[in-house]
């Protein structure tokens, strides 16, 4: 008997950008594959920043986004405003892609006194509600339970209201994936759930993740719709999205999506990737990298030149520069911020906590 | 007033504060159609249909991950875990999520929301539908963990727990759900539980009996027992003040702290295992803030240190006997 | 054999009680025979179990009338050395692999001959005399055991083989998604079996996923997954031996779904005239898993009604003496309960087995 998984014909992942450079008209506006193309353009130069400053001393902790710009940012940018994005880690450029400002992610990356989290987390473990995007969390797979959560509140109120929740493949072993999935199918949630394939978790590859023939598939366990898709591809990470939130809106609940991807850099500044891969495997996905795929195909559209490459590179080097200067200056949030959100109210034990961590600081 | 008991009691908790707020709903497993394996949940499903009152897959991770996400959303959900022993397929959602969401976020995402559980011994449930849990959500910061003992307060509480911005994990004692041991016989309860719109605050402990000579605190079932205690050592002339925590945490300092000045001697009484126990912190808590007024050493009447067992389950239970023994000891010290 | 296609349904005895020859497993008579009292003898248990507790004799039960099928096939699909993880329908395995009745029903009463000390409560069946590992009551926490203790075979060079049950609820657990998924990573020796009863005492299988099938979900691991009529032992014989083998020879797990249906309460606290039709259940009432093998072994010429009536007072009898024997063990000795905590009693638990001591000396004075 042959297994089942076997027997599945593979379509191959959903591609739009041809090797040639070129791709079928895409219904997004000039100036909106511009603004992807900037954003994936800032992540990078962001990456590259904040693992120098890590190596300085200034920041403790990067986790990038190396090689995965097109899935994070084609993804986002395929929402619409009023929905939710529940992020992994890596998916900062998704948050700067909504509105939240570069210097409200530098806020937490130095864990200053206007993180909107306090400093009470780890650099990359920013919150944006006011752009809709919730807040990271380090335990991998924990926001994949609670999208469909969020997704099926807004199909009860009435709202055109979806989410896309961001995880690695590495997550999909969990028991959150699970219980989020089969939560979604069985409530018909507009949820988007998107899988980062980008290879590895941490040193373990994703052929040890799971037997199955990819990750897509895993949606037939569940009633909902799964498509795989080039995840270096940005116009196809946004068609498959953008389709994801049209089903959203019709009803007809959540859809799995994997991106296939590649971690570029290591898996975070912790990480010395040397000790578990061989750069040959390394090499055939930085010939894919999706910047300069993309870049080619607005080049062709005329709708990017090596002048605006050279003028938008100059503009961002400035903006992170400047942003990480004013970041870096801010003081550390007050004492009393350490008590603060625990609960609504300080109840009397921290009340008391409080006053004697005051008194030790003053009298130290 | 109506006599009811702590099910039916919660039932109309449950039920006024749908009625009043249409974004409190209850979701779990067999809650709705059904209405609960304890019926707790009884006649919400067709008053409020199947979108307030959910039945979900049996999966406590994934009804606590999309409740969070639901009340994260605006929603406030009332999450049943079908028994305390099965919160833990949820404890990182609970202990790594919830708990934490306001202070990861900086008070930018909140997700109140109550998890009810009914909790304890006396049903004949062995390991797995007995356990008292609650020391793992006290020590977790940014939970609040209540336990009624009455019909009145679950009533009370529950309302206040629902209304509560902050998440509350309501334990209710299910070996009282339907009576109170009168003489060790479960009898059905004959309390008034007022009708409508009744709170009890959340961070208040209630006195159920004064005394002179020995504080006892307590809470769920075994304020039953330490009544029933209190009452056959006051015979002997041993007056003891009972104390029924109700919130566990934030607990009522005040109340214990004054109560133990008075009396100068301390016993906390629980069905949970007694090492690192709630009664180990009640203890500390009193010895840090009543020291010089302490007359005896504080006494922990408690679970043994054994997995709640099937059969021997009233050996396993601090009843009456035991709590007697250890205020007599305490008061003559 | 059967189907890889995991919306069909492999069956073997058709509704007259013929069987497709080329489906057939062709046991020998006395296998079949044996297999029939098997599932005649659990249908005897818990009725009188049933009963008992109505009376207050016992206190909890949960039969498994119905699905008797699944227990019996596998109890025969296996060796005496491959190992059991059973849930809540599954704990008469061990019967059929020869553990004693007297101490099977010690373990309803959870007396003194009970070898689990009245620990548990009843239908929490389990002996390592005869590999069958004790079941919690969580739902779902045994299936990664299941792989694991699989795994381990493997590791260790063993041809053991494990197999784990659940319910169609326990698949919305995290449990069974992890287990699984290690199952087929680790390509481990086991058989995970689900028996689709329909029901999750009051909700529906239907509320439990959106999948089409149960075992449609295999495919998410990449491993066989088989549906299989739970109510047709011959069809679950065939297929529990075949994935058995599949393990043992290498070539890893297997999912079954066997689609059956709870005929009686989820247990005794239950009352499912609450939440489902009646008329479902007579509908499946028709397809008694031990009246279609009665059929069949009529058809073969092995079984009739006079028969059937000799066998039912057999069985009675020999329950109904075995019961008078248990009842007659008192709860075991209270100083039991510190014991198996940990391998040895630590100071804290010394002291505390002190103090019941002394207090038992000293109700004994007063
Ligand atoms: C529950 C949990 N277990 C382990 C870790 C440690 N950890 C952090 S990231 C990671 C790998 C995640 O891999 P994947 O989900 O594929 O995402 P990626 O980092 O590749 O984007 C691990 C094991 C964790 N954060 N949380
Ligand atoms: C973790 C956990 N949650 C809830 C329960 C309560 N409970 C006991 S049996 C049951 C339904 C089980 O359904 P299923 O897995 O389909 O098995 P069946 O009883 O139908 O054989 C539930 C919810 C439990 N025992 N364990």
């Amino acid at each position: 008997m042959t297994p089942l998984a076997s027997r599945e014909t593979p379509q191959g992942p959903l591609r739009i950008l041809r090797d040639d450079d070129q791709a079928p008209e895409v219904p997004i506006e000039p100036g909106e594959l511009a603004r992807m193309y900037r954003t994936m353009l800032l992540a990078r130069n962001l990456d590259d920043r904040l693992i120098r400053l890590q190596r300085q001393g200034r920041i403790s902790f990067h986790i990038g986004s190396l090689g995965e710009e097109a899935a994070i940012v084609g993804s986002a940018a395929a929402m619409l405003p009023a929905d939710w994005i529940w992020p992994c880690y890596r998916e900062f450029a998704a948050a700067l892609y909504r509105g939240m400002p570069l210097e409200a992610y530098l806020d937490n990356m130095f864990g200053n006194a206007d993180d909107p989290s306090r400093g009470r987390q780890m650099p990359d473990h920013w919150t944006g509600r006011a752009w809709n995007v919730g807040s990271v969390s380090s335990p991998v797979g924990t926001q994949i339970a609670q999208a469909p959560g969020m997704a099926w509140a807004a199909k009860r109120r009435g709202d055109d209201v979806a989410v896309l929740v961001y995880f690695g493949e590495g997550a999909t072993s969990e028991g959150d994936f699970h219980v989020g999935l089969n939560f979604a199918g069985v409530f018909k949630a507009p949820c988007i759930f998107f899988c980062r394939n980008n290879g590895w978790a941490i040193s373990v590859p994703a052929s040890r993740q799971t037997a199955s023939k990819s990750i897509a598939v895993k949606a037939t366990a569940y009633g909902v719709a799964g498509v795989q898709v080039d995840g270096n591809d940005v116009l196809a990470v946004h068609r498959a999205v953008r389709e994801a939130r049209e089903r959203c809106r019709r009803g007809e609940g959540a859809t799995l999506i994997e991106a296939l991807t590649y971690r570029l850099g290591p898996h975070s500044t912790s990480d010395d990737p040397r000790g578990y891969r061989k750069e040959e495997e390394v090499e055939p996905w930085r010939a894919a990298d999706p910047l300069p795929r993309f870049r080619r195909y607005l080049e062709q559209r005329g709708l990017w030149s090596d002048a605006d490459e050279e003028r938008v590179t100059a503009e961002i080097e400035s903006e992170i520069r400047a942003a990480i200067e004013v970041a870096e200056r801010k003081g550390p949030p007050p004492l009393e911020s350490l008590f603060d959100d625990v609960y609504a109210r300080r109840p009397w034990h921290l009340e008391e906590q409080y006053r004697e961590a005051l008194r030790l600081r003053e009298e130290g | 007033m109506a006599v009811m008991n702590i099910i039916q009691a919660v039932n109309d908790a449950l039920r006024l504060e749908m009625r009043r707020d249409p974004s409190v709903l209850v979701m779990g497993e067999d809650v709705g159609k059904f209405g609960g394996v304890f019926r707790a949940t009884v006649g919400l499903y067709d008053e409020f249909g199947p979108d307030r009152s959910i039945d979900t897959p049996l999966s406590e991770g994934g009804i606590i991950g999309t409740a969070i996400g639901m009340a994260t959303y605006g929603l406030r959900p009332v999450a049943e875990i079908q028994f305390a022993d099965y919160i833990f397929p949820a404890f990182d959602q609970i202990v790594n999520e919830l708990a934490k969401l306001r202070y990861r976020s900086g008070g930018q995402y909140t997700a109140p929301m109550v998890i009810r559980a009914p909790c304890g011994g006396g049903i004949r449930g062995g390991h797995y539908h007995s356990q008292s849990p609650e020391a793992y959500f006290i020590h977790t910061a940014g939970l609040k963990v209540v336990m009624p003992s009455s019909p009145a307060d679950a009533k009370g509480l529950l309302i206040s727990s629902i209304r509560d911005p902050d998440p509350v994990v309501f334990f209710e004692p299910k070996r009282v759900y339907r009576g109170r041991p009168v003489e060790g016989r479960i009898t059905p309860w004959d309390q008034d539980v007022p009708e409508g719109e009744h709170t009890v605050p959340l961070g208040e402990a209630a006195l159920l009996r004064e005394g002179r000579h020995v504080t006892l605190a307590t809470y769920g079932a075994m304020v039953h027992e330490s009544v029933e205690a209190a009452r056959l050592v006051a015979k002997e002339g041993l007056e003891v003040e009972v104390i029924d925590l109700r919130t566990l945490w934030p607990v009522d300092v005040e109340a214990l702290v004054g109560s133990v000045k008075k009396t100068g001697r301390f016993v906390v009484v629980h069905e949970a295992p007694r090492t690192c126990g709630f009664a180990a912190e009640l203890v500390t808590l009193v010895s840090e803030k009543a020291f010089l007024h302490l007359e005896a050493p504080p006494a922990r009447v408690t679970g043994w240190d054994t997995p709640f067992p099937c059969t021997l389950e009233n050996d396993y239970m601090p009843m009456t006997p035991r709590i007697v023994d250890a205020l007599r000891r305490t008061a003559r010290f | 054999m059967g189907s890889s296609d995991s919306d069909d349904l492999f069956e073997v005895i058709g509704p007259d009680g013929s069987a497709d020859p080329a489906l057939d497993p062709g046991l020998p008579q006395g296998t079949l025979l044996a297999m029939l009292r098997a599932m005649r003898r659990i249908r005897a248990i818990d009725a009188r179990m049933m009963m008992l507790q109505r009376q207050g004799r016992v206190s909890f039960y949960g039969e498994c009338r119905g699905q008797e099928a699944t227990p019996v096939a596998f109890a025969f699909a296996t060796e005496l050395t491959d190992w059991i993880f059973p849930a809540l329908r599954e704990g008469a395995i061990m019967l059929v692999r020869g553990f004693g009745l007297d101490s099977y029903l010690a373990q309803v009463y959870g007396n003194d001959l009970d070898e689990l000390r009245g620990r548990q409560m009843p239908s929490h069946y389990a002996s390592r005399s005869v590999a069958q590992v004790s079941w919690s009551s969580c739902i779902g926490t045994q299936v990664p055991h299941a792989v694991g203790a699989a795994w381990a075979a493997k590791l260790r060079g063993d041809r053991t083989v494990t197999v784990g049950f659940m319910g169609d609820g326990a698949t919305s657990e995290a449990d069974f998604h992890v287990a699984m998924n290690f199952a087929a990573v680790y390509r481990a020796p086991c058989v995970l079996c689900c028996q689709n009863n329909h029901w999750s005492i009051s909700v529906p299988s239907d509320r439990q996923t959106a999948s089409s099938t149960f075992a449609k979900k295999a495919v998410a691991y990449g491993m066989p997954g088989i549906r299989v009529n739970g109510n047709d032992v011959l069809a679950l014989f065939r297929v529990a031996s075949e994935a058995v083998e599949r393990a043992r020879s290498g070539g890893g797990p297997t999912f079954i779904e066997a689609f059956t249906y709870r005929m009686g309460a989820h247990s005794s606290s239950d009352d499912p005239s609450r939440y489902r039709d009646q008329r479902d259940v007579d509908e499946w009432a028709r397809r008694d898993p031990v009246a279609v093998f009665e059929r069949y072994l009529t058809a073969k010429g092995l079984w009739d009604a006079e028969r059937g009536a000799a066998l039912g007072a057999e069985l009675d009898a020999e329950v109904l003496e075995a019961v008078r024997r248990v009842e007659s063990h008192g709860p075991p000795a209270v100083l039991t309960m510190f014991d198996d905590v940990y391998a040895e009693r630590p100071w804290h638990l010394e002291e505390q087995r002190q103090q019941i001591q002394n207090e038992d000396q000293r109700g004994e004075d007063g």
